[in-house]
């Protein structure tokens, strides 16, 4: 009986830790290191410089602006499409469901290219908003559309299993205290759903900040109005400008540690909260 | 990210249960609201892509579409992205295998973290996945000079599209083994093991039938992601034709050329891809539901 609590009752710990903690270092963490030792070789000045600079400046204001408005829209959608997947009946709703994920599977550049056809002034949409004086494509709106694009799924695919797990009792409690169906969702079923929907926004804003594929056709890419931040690290580096881009690229680097470790105290409220309340 | 994890264990879908309770029933306004404001969402920013890309291919019709796909150097951006994705799926997959037995089966300190950092590599920027490899392979990088001596090149060349592939979809498969393990336990291998078989044994037996379908569902996402990668590969490639162009980059070329319908057409092959993808996604998660519902009768 003691051998069960044993590690040794099951081979093979050394070998797979092993090859994980080594492939994890090869592949990952001595490469990411990489940034901060060459970040680190640079004088204060010069790397406060680097990442200040009017042009990066902008370039992080509508970065930053543009993924925290695409993910506020998706929250809003997303959540309404979850609600109508899981909620009602409806013809082609394995379709739309199956669907949802495209924006995972899809290649970013191919998403890039197919939206700014779309867009662009003699394109399907373009072309209806044109002479309403809305301009997307080759614009900051092109990068927000982009955004949207692939944030998509994740706040559906979040918020979703909760909806489908969410037992009926406590909508009927609520209906037979008197409550109507707006006031069971607001005061019942949202606050349950808190957790995934800001996980899948956390989520969503985390996977716009970096994206670069899908926003760099739509953009334009206009230094100080439409130029996303990866794509200031890729100018920098195509200027053989090694330092500044490792000195962006060291801000990029912190943001998604930040974000990572909100996704993960997001979640682990979620799983609290879904072992309090089912 | 995380999403991409959680479908496999989703439970059956039940629309018609909430909608058969008055207590859960919305009035069919309220109904029909939400699903023209949703589908309609759906529509404009998910399916008019998608059909754009199709579209767009056969705009100049069938000859030029086909055209564009034997052209030497499509065939070549194929076949760098079937090499890049033969190499990267299968060494992600035995690293999510090693990771995942490792955290399901063992205690260990330090666990937790371990499965963050093995997270870390989808809230990166596919950019700075490329500069990283830069920074250590590059010309003027850690290894730069001892490469040049060597005559070795590994950015702007396969190496270097093979790596920062790797690095985009390293979490892909053991993101859906490990939680799976962890929630199967180690019970059954034990009891493999106390009846004499050995560790291969065990695995290939015990543990590979209760987790294939995990499995496959990990290589499916992974490969989508291997063959459609952009950015990180955009960065280690330099772009030249015929030698380091996979398919995406190819499709940015001949984008960046005017050669629109080309590139539509290129894009269409990956756009396939991503529809069969998705279909097999669809599959696997459907299999999967039905194992999980047999082992609840049962």
């Amino acid at each position: 009986m003691t051998r069960s609590i044993n590690r040794g009752a099951l081979p093979g710990f050394g070998l797979s830790l092993g090859f994980t903690l080594a492939y994890l270092s090869l592949i990952v963490l001595i490469p990411l290191s990489a940034i901060f030792l060459k970040s680190s070789s640079m004088t204060w000045d010069e790397f406060w410089g680097a990442v200040t600079s009017p042009r990066v400046v902008a370039s992080y204001q509508l970065t930053f602006g543009a993924s925290l408005l695409a993910a506020c829209i998706n929250s809003v959608f997303g959540l309404l499409l979850a609600w109508g997947l899981t909620r009602y009946t409806f013809p082609g709703r394995k379709i739309v469901d199956a669907l949802i994920d495209l924006p995972f599977a899809l290649p970013t550049a191919v998403a890039g290219i197919a939206l700014t056809a779309i867009y662009a002034k003699n394109g399907w949409l373009g072309s209806l908003l044109e002479p309403l004086g809305i301009k997307i494509a080759f614009a900051p709106a092109g990068v927000l559309v982009a955004l949207i694009f692939i944030g998509l799924p994740f706040v559906v695919r979040t918020v979703q299993p909760i909806l489908e797990d969410l037992e009926t009792e406590f909508e009927e409690a609520a209906a037979s205290l008197g409550a109507n169906r707006w006031q069971s969702f607001q005061r019942v079923v949202l606050p349950t759903l808190l957790p995934a929907l800001l996980t899948g926004f956390a989520l969503a804003f985390a996977r716009a900040v970096g994206e670069y594929g899908s926003v760099i056709f739509i953009a334009g890419n206009i230094p100080m109005v439409s130029e996303i931040t990866p794509l200031i690290i890729i100018t920098k580096l195509e200027q053989f400008d090694y330092r500044g881009a490792t000195a962006v690229a060291a801000v990029m680097l912190v943001i998604s540690f930040v974000m990572l470790l909100i996704v993960n105290a997001l979640q682990a409220w979620n799983a609290r909260r879904l072992g309090r309340t089912v | 990210m995380t999403s991409i994890a959680a479908p496999v264990s989703a439970p059956a879908h039940g629309a018609g249960k909430f909608e058969s309770n008055p207590a859960t029933r919305d009035s069919s306004w309220v109904k029909v609201l939400v699903l023209v404001v949703g589908l309609t969402y759906f529509l404009v920013f998910l399916l008019l892509p998608l059909i754009a890309v199709f579209a767009e291919a056969f705009r100049k019709g069938t000859e030029a579409y086909f055209a564009a796909l034997v052209d030497p150097d499509a065939l070549s951006a194929i076949r760098l992205t079937l090499i890049a994705a033969a190499i990267s799926v299968p060494l992600n997959l035995i690293f999510g295998v090693a990771a995942a037995w490792a955290i399901a089966k063992f205690e260990f300190r330090g666990k937790n973290f371990l499965i963050t950092l093995i997270d870390l590599p989808f809230s990166v920027s596919p950019v700075v996945a490329g500069l990283i490899y830069v920074l250590v392979f590059g010309r003027q990088g850690w290894f730069g000079t001892w490469l040049g001596e060597h005559d070795i090149r590994i950015i702007f060349a396969v190496p270097g599209i093979v790596l920062a592939t790797i690095f985009v979809t390293f979490p892909f498969i053991a993101r859906e083994l490990i939680p799976l393990m962890q929630a199967q336990g180690r019970d059954e291998e034990e009891a493999a093991v106390s009846l004499g078989a050995s560790g291969l044994q065990t695995f290939w037996r015990v543990t590979l039938p209760n987790i294939k379908w995990a499995l496959l569902y990990g290589v499916i996402l992974c490969n989508a992601r291997a063959m459609g990668e952009f950015g990180a590969v955009s960065v280690v490639s330099g772009h030249i034709r015929g030698e380091t162009n996979t398919m995406p980059l190819h499709v940015e070329i001949l984008y960046n050329e005017y050669q629109f319908s080309a590139a539509f057409a290129v894009a269409s092959l990956l756009a396939l891809l991503a529809l069969v993808t998705l279909v097999l996604k669809t599959y696997v998660e459907w299999q999967a539901r039905k194992l999980a519902m047999e082992g609840q009768i049962a």
